[in-house]
């Protein structure tokens, strides 16, 4: 698992809780909440899709981590290689 | 998992003629809106989840039927809250995200325009709100101002909120507005499209509706509400939920102050740690209270017991649970659909809905008789953009009708032809509601080639609704919760309204109650 990838995952989940939002210029280290249309509700669903998709469980105390696109990165990056090793 | 085999053996034992006993996560009773919506969120996540409905169609308040070899919508005039693509926070715009849904896939198209009538005094109103502000300055040059601060005040009220202060909407309008004739005009048509309650409307509830009719705006569905339904429909049974049609549910099992699982009327029985109920407040706590043979354990009332009431006391839920009928709302209505042999915008009438009241005051509460054909709504579904689709003309008119005058013309089931006393009163009230609104469109009577009546007691009997209250009851359980763990209200009595708001109740509540922190698997 690179640092691309689960970038993709985070993208593709985005594109499903809001289909109608353009990602195609998103930036990494700018809060994704600043840059799109998407309130609470949203978040909370990346990290169900999270669950549903790839069982990532993402704690409440650390959604903060998700606020960045770049943040997602880092943060799932290690969940999704500890994951791996547990399949 | 989340099942709770092994922790409900009473129900084995009280269920001893059947063999089939089947679990699920989440039942929800009712394929309503706020069902439909609920189980989409929950069937989504992984839930394993089953609606059951007691009628064979979906939708429950919103509803259609086929009658005479056409197609008729049950209770849709318009569907309010509409807004374009990409307005933030806009319920309509979260609820697709929510739900997965496409806005392509509901068809919506807007309305031409609306308008409110009052004796000498009309205010028009579009999708646009610039539309109502100039008109009320036009007609009211002394409340333009005032009604701009209301606007803002309603706009920076959360009407979303789970826990709302009660405030009299009257009382707030009075403290922005001092024209008591714009008071009323301004609350018919947000009375007539949602307020549970007689003569006044709770400000909260106010502002919900002050946003979907005037701040956001009417559209429809151009194949109307079963676009709407079977789009969820696909969308629930696409996510992997379940559902029986013709499977009413006649009693909660509740069991150490939770609800277990549900007996249906044919008395299978059936297993679930958590069930949303869409049947309303009271009828729902109804089903908690009427054993049918073999008993069950009281209802975890009272104080000391481990049942947490909606506001957590235990008097209020005992309160909730003892008054269940009277919780009942009350307000109810009688419409007539006249299919026409042309076009209504042929003759001269291009509104959408029309809101009057024959009167300068206002009155919004249960009639005396049969009908008050004073005030009401008439409403076209043709009058929407792109609806010359439509083969024939309709017209619809609503008014305020009696339950209780109604049912005395037919007492009983109300199976089989209809008394001639019941059907004559419908065809004399039909008539009384059409010569009223006649003072707001032209002589269309002569091109009436088909007419349908529904009246208080065709609402009671397709939607469960006690008394055939459209809008539930005026209790409204804002948080879902009941007195009874594990039980929670959607739709109507959670306090919501239309099908955009039916819809997010179902979402929010499947949100908080089935999809939060506590009830995630293991």
């Amino acid at each position: 698992m690179t640092k691309d990838e689960v970038r993709q995952i985070v993208l593709n989940i985005i594109g499903v809780v809001a289909p109608d939002e353009d990602l195609s210029d998103l930036k990494g280290d700018v809060r994704l909440r600043d840059q799109l249309e998407m309130d609470s509700m949203d978040f909370l669903d990346i990290v169900m899709e999270l669950r549903k998709r790839h069982k990532i469980e993402v704690p409440k105390e650390d959604y903060p981590n998700l606020a960045t696109l770049d943040g997602c990165v880092e943060y799932l990056l290690p969940r999704f290689r500890e994951s791996k090793v547990a399949v | 998992m989340c099942g709770t085999a092994g922790s409900v053996p009473f129900l084995l034992r009280e269920d001893p003629g059947r063999g089939r006993t089947m679990n699920y996560d989440v039942i929800i009773i009712g394929a309503g809106m706020s069902g439909l919506a609920a189980g989409i969120r929950l069937a989504h996540f992984g839930k394993r989840v089953c609606i059951f409905e007691r009628h064979y169609a979906y939708g429950g308040l919103n509803s259609y039927y086929r009658l005479g070899g056409r197609e008729f919508d049950v209770g849709l005039h318009a569907l309010t809250n509409f807004v374009p693509p990409g307005r933030r926070g806009a319920p309509l715009n979260k609820l697709l995200r929510q739900l997965r849904i496409e806005r392509e896939e509901f068809d919506l198209r807007e309305q031409l325009g609306s308008e409110i009538r009052f004796p000498s005094r009309g205010l028009r109103f579009s999708n646009d709100v610039e539309l109502l502000i100039s008109e009320v300055q036009r007609e009211f040059p002394d409340q333009g101002d005032r009604f701009l601060r209301l606007i803002e005040t309603v706009k920076a009220h959360d009407d979303a909120t789970l826990a709302p202060t009660p405030v009299s909407g009257r009382r707030v309008l009075a403290e922005h507005l001092s024209d008591p004739v714009l008071i009323d005009m301004l609350l018919c048509p947000l009375m007539f499209y949602g307020c549970p309650d007689e003569d006044d409307i709770d400000f909260t509830h106010l502002v919900t509706l002050f946003k979907s009719l005037y701040l956001e705006g009417f559209a429809r569905p151009r194949e109307g509400v079963r676009r709407i339904i079977k789009t969820l429909v696909r969308r629930y049974r696409g996510a992997g939920g379940e559902l029986r049609m013709r499977c009413g549910v006649r009693r909660l099992h509740v069991s150490g102050g939770g609800v277990q699982g549900v007996e249906l009327d044919c008395g299978e029985v059936v297993r679930a740690p958590l069930v949303f109920s869409c049947a309303g407040y009271p009828e729902t706590m109804r089903m908690c209270r009427t054993a049918s043979g073999g008993g069950g354990e009281p209802l975890p009332y009272g104080r000391g017991s481990d049942g947490r009431g909606p506001e957590g006391g235990g008097d209020a839920s005992e309160r909730f649970l003892t008054d269940a009928d009277r919780l009942a709302g009350r307000l109810s209505f009688i419409e007539s659909i006249c299919v026409l042999d042309r076009k209504p915008a042929d003759l001269g009438y291009d509104r959408t809905i029309t809101f009057f009241s024959t009167i300068d005051r206002f009155e919004y509460r249960v009639p005396e008789g049969l009908i008050d054909p004073r005030s009401g709504v008439i409403c076209c579904p043709n009058n929407y953009a792109d609806h010359e689709h439509l083969p024939e003309g309709v017209l619809r008119f609503t008014s305020l009708a009696n339950y209780d005058c109604w049912k005395a013309l037919r007492p009983g089931e109300p199976e089989g032809d209809a008394p001639p006393a019941y059907a004559a009163a419908k065809s004399a009230a039909h008539a009384e509601a059409v010569g009223y609104a006649l003072r707001y469109l032209p002589d269309f009577r002569p091109h009436v080639v088909f007419t349908d009546t529904f009246t208080p007691l065709t609402i009671a009997r397709f939607t469960g609704h006690a008394r055939g209250a459209v809008y539930g009851s005026p209790h409204k359980c804002r948080d879902g919760r009941t007195p009874v763990e594990n039980l929670f209200i959607i739709g109507t009595d959670q306090g919501y309204l239309g099908i955009i708001g039916a819809l997010l109740s179902g979402i929010t509540m499947a949100n908080l109650h089935g999809l939060g922190e506590n009830n995630r698997k293991a």
